[in-house]
Order: C-alpha cells, then sequence, then structure tokens
C-alpha cells in the first residue's frame, strides 16, 4: 500500500464570480471542534469588501432583469448542487462545530438544502403575495409591486456553519438583490464550499460575493459603504451592530436582523415571504382605467 | 536645419532629427522601469494632494459625433466646478472639444482659468488635405481656441516619409500662430518604442509644444510604459537643446489611480518642474468621476456610490 499525500483545499474568498486570496495577502487559522487546526482561511480587509460591493453593483441590474422564473430555476439549481455535495457539506459542519453529531450534521444539512428549494419556489410568487391591487377612488388601476433593494450586506451569524447563512442569504437573492456576505469568523470554511456549489449553479458571477475575516474589521466598511442599500446584521453582536447601524442611518440603509423566532435556524419560522419582503421596496403605480 | 530629415527611407530610419540624437529604446528595461514605478503607493495627505493636482492637469474631453452645444455647456460648468456640492475642488486645466463647438466652449469659459483645446487637422485620422488640415487649426484658433490637438501623420511617418511628416508639423505650428500646438502621435498605431521615441522626436524638433500619447479612437492608447518612453524623450530633447516640451497622456486612464501612477512616472522622469499643468496633461472624460469618488472617500472614509457622481 502506497501512503498518498493529502490534498488539502485552498479557502479562498469569493469575489464576482472568482475565487480570490485577500487583497491583503493575509490569512487566519480555522479551528474547529476539538481545537483542531482546520484550514487557513483568507483574512480580508476593506479594500476586498469595497472591490465584492462593486461586483455585486454591477451585476445587480442584471440578476434583476432576469424572469423571476429563471431566478427560481437558479436557485433550484443551488439546490441541486449541494445534494450532489452533501457529503462534503456534512463533513465540514461535523469537523467545525463543538459537540456536534454526525445526524445533527446530516439534518443542518439537509435543511439548508431544502431551504434553497423553498425560496426557488417563492421566486414567481412572492409579488403575488406581497403586492396587489389597491382599490382606489377615482377611475384607477393602483398597483403595488416589490422591487429588490438592490446591494445587500449580510453579516452571517458564526454558528452553525451552514443553515443559518442560507437561511439569511437565499432570502435576499430571490427577488433579484445581489448580496455581500460576511461569513463566520469562526467556522468560514462551509461558507466558501457554498460559495463553489454558487459557481457551478448558473449564478451570475457578482450576485452572491463571500468575503471571510474578523469581524470588527469588515463590518465598519461594509456598512459604511454607500453603494450597499440594505443590511443584514443577524451575526453581529450588539455592541457590533449598534454601531454598523449608526453608521448606516447617515446614508439611509435599511437595517435588518433575525428575530429570536427566525433564529431557530431549524425550524420552519426562520423561513419566511415577509423576510423577502424586508430585502424588497414596494412600487406603487397609478394607471388611469377609463370609463 | 533639416538636413538629416532629406534622407527618405522606408527600411533605414535616421538616427537623429535635425541634429538632435534619438537614442535606442532597451523596450525590457522600459517595461520593467514602467511597472516599478507603478508599484508606487500613495497614501493620505499626499495622495490628497495628488488627486487635486490631477484635477488640476486635466484635459476634460468630449470628442463625440453627439456633441451638442448643450453637452459642450454642461461639460464647461463641470470645468469650473468638477464637484458641484464642494467648490474647494480646484478647476480643470482646458475643456477639449471638436473644432464647430469651440465658440461654445470659449463663452461658456469667459472669466475663468479653464483653456479651451480643440482638436484640429483632420482628426483622428490626419489624412485631410494638408490646406483643409491647416485651414481648420486656424479656424479654430480664431474661433479662439488657447490649444490646438493635431495628429501625426501617420501615414507618412510609418512609410519613411519623415520630412513630410516634419513639414506637415512645422506649417501646423505656424497655423497656429499663438496658440499652444499638440502633437498626438497615436502610439498605439506606432508599432515599438523606438518609433514613439523617433516619432517623439520629430514632433518636437518640429515645434509641438505638447506630445500627446493618442486619440482615443483607437484601442491601444497610454499605457504606462508608453507614458515613460515619450518623458525620456522629453528629457532628451531638454538636455539637448534646453527646450521643455510637455507631455499629455489620453486615452483609457479612467482610474484616479491610473492617474497618479502617471503623475509618479513624469515626476521621477522629468522632475518635479513637470508636474504643472503647464507641462503635463492628463486628457480624459470619465477620470475626473473617479478621482472625485476617492476625493470624498478621503474626506469621510466612506466608501462612495458611482451613480451619486455625474453620469458623464
Amino acid at each position: 500500500m502506497s501512503s498518498r499525500l493529502s490534498v488539502n483545499k485552498t479557502y479562498k474568498q469569493f469575489v464576482g464570480g472568482a475565487f480570490e486570496r485577500s487583497e491583503s495577502g493575509r490569512s487566519y487559522p480555522v479551528v474547529g471542534a476539538g481545537e483542531q487546526l482546520l484550514a487557513h482561511a483568507v483574512q480580508g480587509s476593506r479594500k476586498d469588501v469595497r472591490d465584492a460591493v462593486a461586483a455585486a453593483r454591477s451585476a445587480q441590474s442584471g440578476w434583476a432583469g432576469r424572469t423571476a422564473y429563471n431566478r427560481g430555476q437558479i436557485l433550484y439549481r443551488v439546490a441541486e448542487v449541494m445534494e450532489s455535495r452533501r457529503d462534503e457539506f456534512c463533513a465540514e459542519v461535523l469537523r467545525a462545530t463543538e459537540g456536534c453529531s454526525e445526524e445533527a450534521a446530516a439534518t443542518e444539512t439537509a435543511t439548508a438544502i431544502d431551504r434553497w428549494v423553498w425560496y426557488a419556489g417563492w421566486a414567481d410568487k412572492f409579488p403575488t403575495v406581497l403586492g396587489g391591487a389597491n382599490p382606489v377612488a377615482g377611475p384607477y388601476f393602483n398597483l403595488s409591486v416589490p422591487e429588490p433593494t438592490g446591494v445587500v450586506g449580510i453579516v452571517a451569524p458564526d454558528e452553525p456553519p451552514l443553515l443559518p447563512l442560507v437561511s439569511r442569504l437565499a432570502p435576499v437573492i430571490v427577488s433579484g438583490n445581489t448580496a455581500v456576505v460576511l461569513a463566520s469568523e469562526r467556522c468560514p470554511l462551509a461558507a466558501v464550499t457554498l460559495a463553489e456549489t454558487l459557481a457551478l449553479s448558473d449564478v451570475p458571477a457578482g450576485v452572491v460575493n463571500i468575503i471571510t475575516g474578523h469581524r470588527d474589521e469588515l463590518v465598519p466598511p461594509l456598512a459604511g459603504h454607500v453603494s450597499v442599500d440594505s443590511l443584514d446584521l443577524t451575526g453581529c453582536n450588539s455592541e457590533q451592530g449598534g454601531a454598523a447601524a449608526r453608521q448606516a442611518a447617515a446614508t439611509i440603509t435599511r437595517v435588518v436582523s433575525a428575530s429570536a423566532a427566525e433564529r431557530q435556524w431549524a425550524d420552519e419560522a426562520a423561513q419566511s415571504p415577509y423576510l423577502i419582503d424586508a430585502f424588497c421596496e414596494t412600487k406603487t403605480v397609478w394607471h388611469p382605467k377609463g370609463r | 536645419m533639416t538636413d538629416l530629415l532629406a534622407v527618405e527611407t522606408p527600411t533605414g530610419p535616421a538616427d537623429a532629427v535635425a541634429g538632435v540624437r534619438i537614442t535606442p529604446v532597451d523596450a525590457v528595461g522600459l517595461e520593467q522601469r514602467a511597472a516599478s514605478l507603478c508599484t508606487r503607493s500613495i497614501k493620505t495627505s499626499s495622495k490628497a494632494a495628488a488627486l487635486d493636482l490631477a484635477i488640476r492637469m486635466m484635459d476634460l474631453t468630449t470628442l463625440e459625433g453627439a456633441d451638442t452645444p448643450e453637452r459642450v455647456q454642461a461639460l464647461c460648468a463641470r470645468a469650473r466646478h468638477p464637484d458641484a456640492a464642494d467648490w474647494s475642488v480646484p478647476p480643470v486645466a482646458a475643456v477639449c472639444v471638436y473644432p464647430e463647438l469651440v465658440p461654445v466652449a470659449v463663452e461658456a469659459l469667459a472669466d475663468s482659468s479653464v483653456a479651451v483645446a480643440s482638436v484640429a487637422g483632420g482628426f483622428p485620422a490626419g489624412l485631410a488635405p494638408l490646406d483643409a488640415r491647416l485651414a481648420e487649426i486656424a479656424w479654430a484658433v480664431a474661433a479662439g481656441a488657447d490649444e490646438v490637438d493635431i495628429v501625426l501623420n501617420r501615414s507618412a511617418f510609418l512609410s519613411g516619409r519623415y520630412q513630410k511628416a516634419y513639414d506637415e508639423i512645422a506649417a501646423a505650428k505656424q497655423a497656429c500662430g499663438s496658440a499652444h500646438l499638440k502633437v498626438i502621435l497615436e502610439t498605439g498605431e506606432l508599432g515599438s518604442y523606438d518609433q514613439i521615441r523617433r516619432a517623439s522626436m520629430l514632433a518636437m524638433v518640429a515645434g509641438a509644444d505638447f506630445i500627446k500619447t493618442s486619440t482615443g479612437k483607437i484601442g491601444t492608447s497610454a499605457t504606462p510604459p508608453t507614458a515613460l518612453c515619450m518623458a525620456e524623450a522629453i528629457r532628451d530633447m531638454a538636455e539637448q537643446t534646453g527646450r521643455a516640451v510637455g507631455l499629455k497622456l489620453a486615452g483609457g486612464i479612467r482610474t484616479a489611480k491610473q492617474a497618479w501612477h502617471y503623475l509618479v512616472i513624469v515626476g521621477e522622469t522629468l522632475g518635479s518642474g513637470w508636474l504643472t499643468p503647464e507641462r503635463f496633461r492628463l486628457g480624459a472624460s470619465s477620470l475626473l468621476n473617479d478621482v472625485l469618488m476617492q476625493r470624498a472617500k478621503l474626506g469621510d472614509g466612506r466608501y462612495q456610490r458611482r451613480e451619486d457622481f455625474s453620469v458623464d
């Protein structure tokens, strides 16, 4: 029996459809269950955040311009590709999480995949549910239509590594937003593997950008960026989140954070069409009806 | 004066123009040096100074068939106050338009420090009949242009008819009168750094006040090695004759970072005497927005949104 050298994966950031090291050239050790060193992840810098926002911005109109049906197909495709790499996700969750059983890791992965399918189904339905015709006193049609906000910054929760990230990301992009995600600082590896499945799933370059690194360094430039239209601060602690919200207020950036019920990640409550609505603006149109 | 130019040969180019020596170019060394100058990191107060300097050296350009008087007026308003929200931003050096729009620009820029530049002489190919080209130059100057950008006759230059190319520039210089003459070499069509160096020398000896890289109308335009090559030619010219000729880079300069890389190249090659609008220009249409964005970033520390700056 010949012993084979192990071939380890380099966990890189996902920006504009490409896997890249940080502009700063830095990396940091990622420690998993039992204080075991899993890998070195990229330690992103504020300039990586800047580049990611630029990539998200340029991808936004094209993604929003896809038909709802096509966005649904693509989200379903993400689930398909994740399913084919299920073992890898399970192993990644297991290694990253302290005291995690194999069964729990399998459940988390399966729920994450199902969540993509669930939101894929909403792609061409949520405008009907969230918008509609308004009764008005006059000879007009009055229609309200939800439209994507634009570029959304997502601070993913630290743990568990996979399901919360998917739960926050899918409702953002299903409506035509693009996202800049700050992955979990403690367990970023599953996020990078998710990026690999996104790259294989016909998700256009720049629609999802994933930055790994230290929160303290990355949240301020993301929250302060004038080109970010909405922020999901679910993964921030109260101090970080407060500071980020104050920064966001200066540029009238909408700030969203998951409720306690939504943080029961495996529950039905963690998925909702109203989460899609949180990252939409309502456009109301008046149209003359005639007699 | 033009003895050595009299040799018209497509194969053996002269190694001197009117007694001014043309040094061969080491292409590998040139590209390496240009690349190393472009790695220089410029931060904080130096960056702020570089951004303002880049604005003061900018020739705000619109050279489209669809240019209207209103469009030129809007450009002139930007030239006076590049950032409507921040009047501490200095005005640009000049506005560059087609001859027919010179009167519009002259009127819009009256009592300001911004000069009016006009392309002329059969821009962008430079292959109109010579009389027509000279008449166009004279017309633009009479209409009030302070600076005239003409193109080198590449047809003559590339076929080795250096005397013809030289005479045309000299005639254009005469037609310019007191206006500044900038000669566009269209470096992307010259083929090698040696040719760029030769064209630079020829234009300078023939009377150019500025030599300029490109028209912006072909794919290849200003690049760091080209800028360095031309700056070195200007340095040679100054050393040999004592005459200081200006450099204008145009085409493909879109980001503030590129702009300060060029400032470094010029500063390191020609010295700080060239870091003024009288001797160095950046011709651009979309560069200004990026410079203003970087300036705003330095101001409040936030990364900016492109949509907040003008669409032009």
